[in-house]
């Protein structure tokens, strides 16, 4: 079956197989940020915004999202600049291996579209689906926070 | 050659918490991993794995699969060669047993190989390897270390053509024992003594990437691995060994990998690969899923440890005695290193004891194979020894801080240890350098409260809050066989390649050699161009493993960058027209002390265009003659609940000395993912296993890791000394924090509720029927 589906703010495409989850589309499909850490919703590696809400890719069939939004890891530049975000990730030293970071990254992108000021344990909460073996979370909170803080030094600014 | 306290000056860009090299590519989700590469006619493979923990393949009939459309091809053990080797990614000759094959005519636990099938796709893959039809005859099965060691055991390798065993008859891997003094005297003359017996529990690495390896044939015809590995150049010399194939021919690189922690020091699917492109010269993708990551990739090794320590009333050390029984599974991959670091790595922390004894077996069983993990042994060693440690305490009526004090080695000292037992043979002597463990116990007691918390059993309803501590070493490298090479070459703008076989497992450490290199070369990071880990471009290390690369590789980039400084030297002084001895770089440039400079990028056009041309450029190497300790002391806070046995931490503090953090925050980093993962093995992880052999809980909902809201508030001190052996003054930092998390919660349950927990994961139920044993 063809289904259409708005990734990365472009239009696409796209004949699927019955049964095909998201994440294998889009992994097929180029999206190699979207990474496979289990396939049964556990680790959260995988995770995309679907109509702007983070989900697993893994657990989403590739049907489902005919007709919706998607956004990937791609999606987080703009115009050619890194988001908030990513740049946090970078400065606090979140980034080891980099598995789990798109994921994770989503996690967090999600959580400040709704909630432009959570506090430690809201943030916690955000990534708690996102497992990651390498750092312990502790630089990975500390960069949403301040991901948080640039964000609203840039609005009152 | 600069004294100790010139190299000691601020530094330009080591010691900074610079952005890692690869942050960008990775924050972005650029197609960096082995999976993200499509080549078109790739070949799925999947594997037939053993559903017995103990059987001989009887007959395997793979007609129908063969017939099915879509499939390529099917490997067994009729059409594989049948070298045995070890899957152990380690120096050659490997200290672990030639013991396993492609494919054998034997299966020794649940999940190992007896088939591979490569096809169109996945699908067809694994409908293929269900029509595959094998008869058993199934074998009684061995399930325990004691099992393994009954005087009527079932023997797992029986097989007449393995090699390295030390005593196949009866599943004994390998056999550790090693003398200082003489123990019975030692525990004769001793006031006080201790002996305590400590087990922990199958666990497993589960980084986020499970194992992955494509292969293809470059259009030369030469195969080529991009795999998630930890050793590039030891996968190429095995997978060569295995198939009987040329090593020249055969290409190993390794992109960005997600997470290794052990598990990727072990060639687990190249040797499949590998034959699959050679036979059918197409791609092949052969990628674990996370069930069989649990079964068939690699796990910690399970151990009994047995301490015993003898004091003097002062609480002066007079005689220790370890013993170690490893159960390292179905095949001996690192049975016998992992075995004598739990001796080498913990004991020589306590050198004032003169009469020691270490002592120990790895034992074969049929349950899944067992490797390197961070920690190495020295993890399960410091359970038992700094359990120990605390009851002496509580024996001598001494602050179990004190009892550290009073006994740990400090710079200037030596072990007898260190020459007794390296890995797997005689270690070196060495004196110890660089040691703050002092200061870092210091800072770690005032940061946990310890003077205002300890023994006070704080009550919030039914929480009791406790704390504890805990001090450990491990190494940097391993000395006299490590070895690490890197090549720098400089371009005409001033920039340079830095080319090292050393091995970025999401460590940073392409970062940090980068650090290192633009600190000897003045220049900023960004002029350093990193590539590493390509059998084909980049110079021989043996890979990331032995917390060697800041120490090993780091030492072999200092060198390479120096030889690089003094050849750009040469060709300012003749552009200068200078004595080149007056020479200093800084900045991107050379100057003289006249006030005359010139730019890098001046220099090599000199050198490319200019005169007497030649490429700036050099390979160095470094092999270390010692392998100085990192320090950690580590501290806890924990709050047992006296009606459900839930074990809460509430903060953990480690203050650790790993000389000159090169770039602490990614320093930090280490710390924190390992102290992570520690409180995870300490407090919840463990696989089950059915009564056959099989692992009851192979996925991430039922082998729970930590995730964000389960990891208490972790504070890592880095308490700076310097080491005069190591690049720019560094050690070690990669597993030592590893080991922390279990003797220190188990020490803190202890001030908190008075139990022993002698037995990991400290589970609810565990507590709670500690508790009521008590009682």
């Amino acid at each position: 079956m063809k289904i259409a589906v708005k990734i990365n703010d472009v239009q696409r495409e796209f004949s699927i197989t019955p049964g095909e989850t998201l994440l294998e589309l889009l992994r097929r499909e180029g999206y190699k940020g979207v990474k496979k850490g289990c396939e049964t919703g556990d680790c959260g590696a995988c995770a995309v915004l679907l109509d702007g809400r983070a989900v697993n890719s893994c657990l989403v069939l590739a049907a489902k999202v005919d007709g919706h939004t998607v956004v990937t890891v791609e999606g987080l530049e703009k115009n050619g600049e890194l988001a908030p975000l990513q740049e946090a990730f970078l400065d606090t030293g979140a980034v080891q291996c980099g598995y789990c970071t798109p994921g994770m990254l989503i996690a967090a992108t999600d959580l400040l579209a709704h909630n432009p000021d959570p506090s430690e344990e809201e943030i916690k909460e955000a990534i708690s689906g996102n497992l990651c073996r390498c750092t312990g979370y502790v630089k990975q909170v500390e960069a949403i926070k301040l991901a948080v803080q640039r964000m609203r030094g840039g609005e009152d600014a | 050659m600069p004294s100790r306290e010139e190299e000691r000056r601020e530094f330009n860009v080591v010691k900074h918490g610079a952005r890692k090299v690869d942050g960008v590519s990775l924050v972005t989700g650029r197609p960096k991993f082995t999976a993200d590469m499509d080549l078109p006619d790739t070949l799925y493979v999947r594997i037939l794995r053993s559903p017995h923990a103990h059987a001989r393949i009887v007959e395997i009939d793979t007609s129908e699969a063969e017939a099915m459309p879509g499939v390529a091809l099917v490997l067994t053990h009729k059409n594989t060669p049948t070298r045995r080797f070890t899957t152990a990614g380690q120096g050659y000759p490997e200290p672990s047993p030639y013991d396993t094959r492609m494919f054998d005519t034997k299966v020794r636990f649940v999940g190992d190989r007896v088939a591979a099938v490569a096809a169109e796709s996945r699908e067809i893959a694994e409908a293929a390897v269900k029509a595959i039809k094998v008869t058993y005859e199934e074998l009684p099965a061995v399930l325990s270390i004691d099992a393994a060691l009954a005087p009527d055991a079932p023997v797992i390798h029986d097989e007449d053509d393995s090699a390295g065993i030390y005593d196949a008859a009866r599943n004994i891997v390998a056999d550790v024992d090693i003398d200082v003094g003489d123990v019975e005297k030692g525990f004769a003359e001793s006031d006080v003594i201790v002996e305590t017996v400590c087990e922990l529990q199958y666990a497993q690495h589960t980084p986020i990437e499970p194992h992955v390896v494509l292969s293809y044939l470059d259009p030369d015809g030469r195969l080529v691995l991009r795999t998630a590995t930890q050793v590039p150049f030891h996968v190429r010399r095995i997978v060569a060994y295995a198939l009987d194939y040329p090593l020249h021919n055969i290409r190993v690189i390794k992109p960005r990998i997600g997470g290794g922690f052990g598990t990727k020091q072990e060639i687990l699917l190249e040797d499949i690969a590998a034959l699959t492109t050679l036979r059918t010269r197409r791609p092949a993708l052969i990628e674990l899923t996370r069930p069989e990551e649990f079964v068939a990739a690699r796990t910690r090794h399970p151990m009994r440890v047995r301490v015993k320590l003898g004091a003097k009333p002062d609480g002066t050390l007079h005689a220790m005695e370890m013993e170690a029984i490893s159960n390292t599974g179905a095949y001996g991959s690192h049975g016998l290193t992992v075995l004598s670091n739990t001796g080498s790595k913990t004991l020589p922390l306590y050198n004032k004891a003169e009469n020691v004894h270490f002592y120990g077996k790895a034992v074969y069983t049929n349950l899944p194979v067992a490797g390197a993990y961070r920690g190495y042994g020295a993890t399960q060693g410091y359970f038992a020894l700094e359990t120990a440690m605390d009851e002496l305490a509580e024996k001598l009526g001494l602050d179990p801080v004190e009892l550290r004090r009073r006994n740990h080695i400090r710079a200037g000292e030596t072990s007898p240890i260190f020459v007794k037992l390296g890995e797997g043979r005689e270690g070196v002597e060495q004196i110890i350098k660089s040691c703050e463990l002092e200061r870092c116990i210091e800072i770690g007691m005032a940061r946990i409260g310890w003077a205002e918390k300890r023994g006070k059993k704080i009550r919030e309803g039914s929480w009791v809050h406790g704390l504890g501590m805990a001090v450990h070493m491990q190494g940097s490298g391993i000395p006299q066989i490590d070895m690490a090479a890197a090549t720098i070459k400089m371009n005409e703008d001033g920039s340079f390649n830095l080319l090292v076989g050393a091995t970025d497992i999401g460590t940073g450490s392409d970062t940090i050699l980068g650090q290192i290199a633009a600190e000897v070369l003045g220049v900023p990071l960004e002029k350093i161009i990193v590539y590493s880990s390509d059998t084909d471009f980049t110079p021989f290390d043996v890979g990331a493993y032995a917390s060697s690369t800041t120490y090993v590789s780091g030492m072999a980039v200092k060198r390479a960058a120096e030889k690089v400084r003094s050849q750009i030297v040469d060709v300012a002084a003749h552009v200068l027209d200078a004595d080149p001895e007056t020479l200093s770089l800084g900045d991107e440039g050379v100057h003289a002390p006249n006030g005359k400079s010139v730019s890098l990028a001046e220099v090599c056009h000199y050198a490319m265009y200019k005169s007497d041309q030649f490429q700036i450029a050099a390979t160095a190497s470094f092999v270390p003659e010692e392998s100085p300790p990192p320090f950690v002391a580590s501290f806890a806070e924990v709050a047992v609940d006296t009606e459900t046995g839930f074990v809460k931490v509430v903060k953990f503090v480690t203050a650790v000395d790993c000389g000159t953090p090169i770039n602490p925050v990614l320093a930090e980093g280490q710390m924190e993912g390992a102290l992570a993962n520690g409180i995870g093995y300490a407090l919840t992880e463990e696989m089950l296993f059915s009564s056959r052999g099989r692992v009851r809980n192979p996925n991430l909902f039922d082998y729970k890791i930590l995730g964000a809201l389960d990891i208490p508030p972790i504070e890592v001190i880095l308490v700076d000394s310097y080491e005069p052996t190591g690049p720019m003054g560094a050690k070690s930092i990669g597993e030592i924090g590893i080991n922390a998390p279990i003797p220190t919660i188990a020490n803190a349950i202890y001030d908190a509720v008075g139990i022993r927990l002698r037995r990991t994961p400290f589970t609810p139920e565990r507590v709670l029927k500690a508790m009521r044993n008590k009682e």
